[in-house]
């Protein structure tokens, strides 16, 4: 029999590491991984061709288009700098990811009016889905190198979706294309329990939340 | 990943915040710990999700960490979380080194609707280090329900003071990889030579239609998916796991 108590203030005997004021940096939750960036993937790393890669936006828009990697390469360039936040607690602080807006890529596409959400898919099957203004206004990219170096396959080379604004699960590795609609509906982690937006400032991490 | 292997829908919902109670810790191995919490009222899970537990310092600080469930889905109260104590781990260290029985832990869950078996199917299990716990839930699970028959188990383990649920991951489904020791009084002339997995050790497990489950470092994850898909195992049938050093 378990006696039900108040939830306790803090925990017997857990102080934390010892440490410097927290990074304003960071969101409610997360901690700084320094140098580590973990790997958390549900499904076996592919390795992808970029000579047969593709990128495609289709949907509601009024002329889906598809690129190769080399077209995608010779669109204006855009870089992000800031952090990135994981799910599982971590933030990676002060990266620089470089690869083509998604507006860019909306503006040869051309969404329909009614189109409020996207669906980001990958070469895998993953599947992700976003609120459309959360992917325009600069807020996302599709990118290929990071840090200086191509991205690895691991963190999702050739080059994966990045929405750095929401967990890290929304930017999509192993990047296909995104797919615009008039509705919401989850994609794959969100099938599965996460939440539909992904707001780390708010600590959006599971359904309900 | 998605069409055919596409997921039912799962309970997805975690429960809030809850108050869990501390009512046992045992040893698995020198750096890891099996904790056997009771919640305030039995939580539906499927085998294969997992927990967050979250600690709170006396000045707020709070930290955060998913541990895979270990125990079976029985309907109880109570559940069991094993946990790997990790090098400058800040909450798998206070877990490892510090909890007593009757302390107090918030968590809450389940978690997870992808890396899940529900009973029915067959699957291959494959998973090194902490990555057996989530299989230990499932192959647990199969003894309960009585169909261990639809599991094969592959573990892989550096030696035998390493492995975890002693006792538990032997028997006619499991198959034990030693990679750098084997257990003493074993001839190492007969049977499987100690050393890395291979596709000899994943063959003879392998059945047309069985789900495979690979849990554990990304490295070992990594590796694993490789043998199987080498021995044919489509992609879309492989559910991955990898566990990273969140501390």
């Amino acid at each position: 029999m378990v006696t039900i108590t108040p939830m306790a203030s803090f925990t017997r005997g857990f102080t934390g590491r010892s440490r410097a004021p927290r990074d304003p940096r960071l969101p409610p939750g997360q901690y700084d991984a320094g140098s580590e960036w973990p790997v958390l993937t549900a499904e076996p790393t592919p390795r992808l061709d970029v000579g047969r890669w593709t990128f495609r936006v289709e949907g509601l828009v009024e002329t889906p288009t598809t690129w190769t990697w080399d077209e995608l390469h010779v669109l204006p360039g855009s870089t992000y700098e800031g952090d990135i936040h994981c799910v599982t607690t971590w933030s990676k602080l002060g990266m620089t990811w470089r690869g083509v807006s998604v507006d860019t890529l909306l503006a040869a596409a051309v969404p329909q009016p009614g189109a409020t959400h996207v669906m980001a898919f990958s070469h895998t099957g993953y599947t992700t889905n976003l609120p459309l203004p959360d992917v325009t206004g600069g807020k996302a990219w599709v990118s290929w190198h990071v840090d200086g170096r191509d991205l690895p396959v691991e963190h999702g080379g050739p080059a994966r979706l990045l929405v750095p604004h929401l967990y890290f699960w929304k930017s999509a590795k192993w990047v296909a294309g995104l797919r615009l609609m008039d509705h919401d509906e989850p994609g794959f982690w969100e099938r599965n329990g996460y939440h539909d937006r992904g707001d780390p400032w708010t600590e959006q991490r599971y359904q309900g939340d | 990943m998605t069409a055919p292997g596409a997921p039912r829908l799962t309970p997805s919902r975690p429960m809030p915040w809850v108050e869990a109670r501390v009512v046992a810790v045992r040893p698995e191995t020198p750096t890891a710990r099996t904790l056997r919490l009771a919640l305030p009222r039995a939580v539906p899970f499927l085998a294969g999700q997992h927990l967050v537990v979250r600690l709170t310092a006396p000045d707020g600080y709070t930290a955060q960490r998913s541990y895979s469930i270990a125990s079976a889905p029985d309907g109880s109260a109570e559940v069991e979380i094993t946990v790997e104590r990790l090098p400058d781990g800040e909450v798998s260290a206070f877990l490892c080194d510090v909890v007593e029985p009757g302390d107090a832990l918030e968590v809450r869950g389940p978690i997870g609707g992808w890396f899940v078996w529900r009973g029915d199917t067959p699957a291959l299990l494959v998973g090194a280090g902490s990555g057996v716990v989530p299989l230990m839930s499932m192959l647990r699970h199969a003894r309960r329900t009585g169909r261990e028959d639809l599991l094969r188990v592959l573990v892989s383990v550096r030696r035998p003071a390493d492995l975890y649920y002693d006792g538990e991951l032997q028997g006619p489904v499991t198959t034990v990889a030693y990679t750098r020791e084997a257990p003493d009084g074993v001839d190492p002339a007969a049977g499987r030579p100690v050393g890395r997995l291979t596709v000899a050790d994943v063959e003879p497990l392998l059945r047309a239609g069985a789900t495979a489950y690979v849990c554990g470092s990304p490295g070992f994850a990594d590796t694993a998916t490789d043998l199987l898909m080498g021995a044919g195992v489509p992609a879309d049938a492989i559910r991955v796991e990898r566990f990273g050093p969140t501390g």
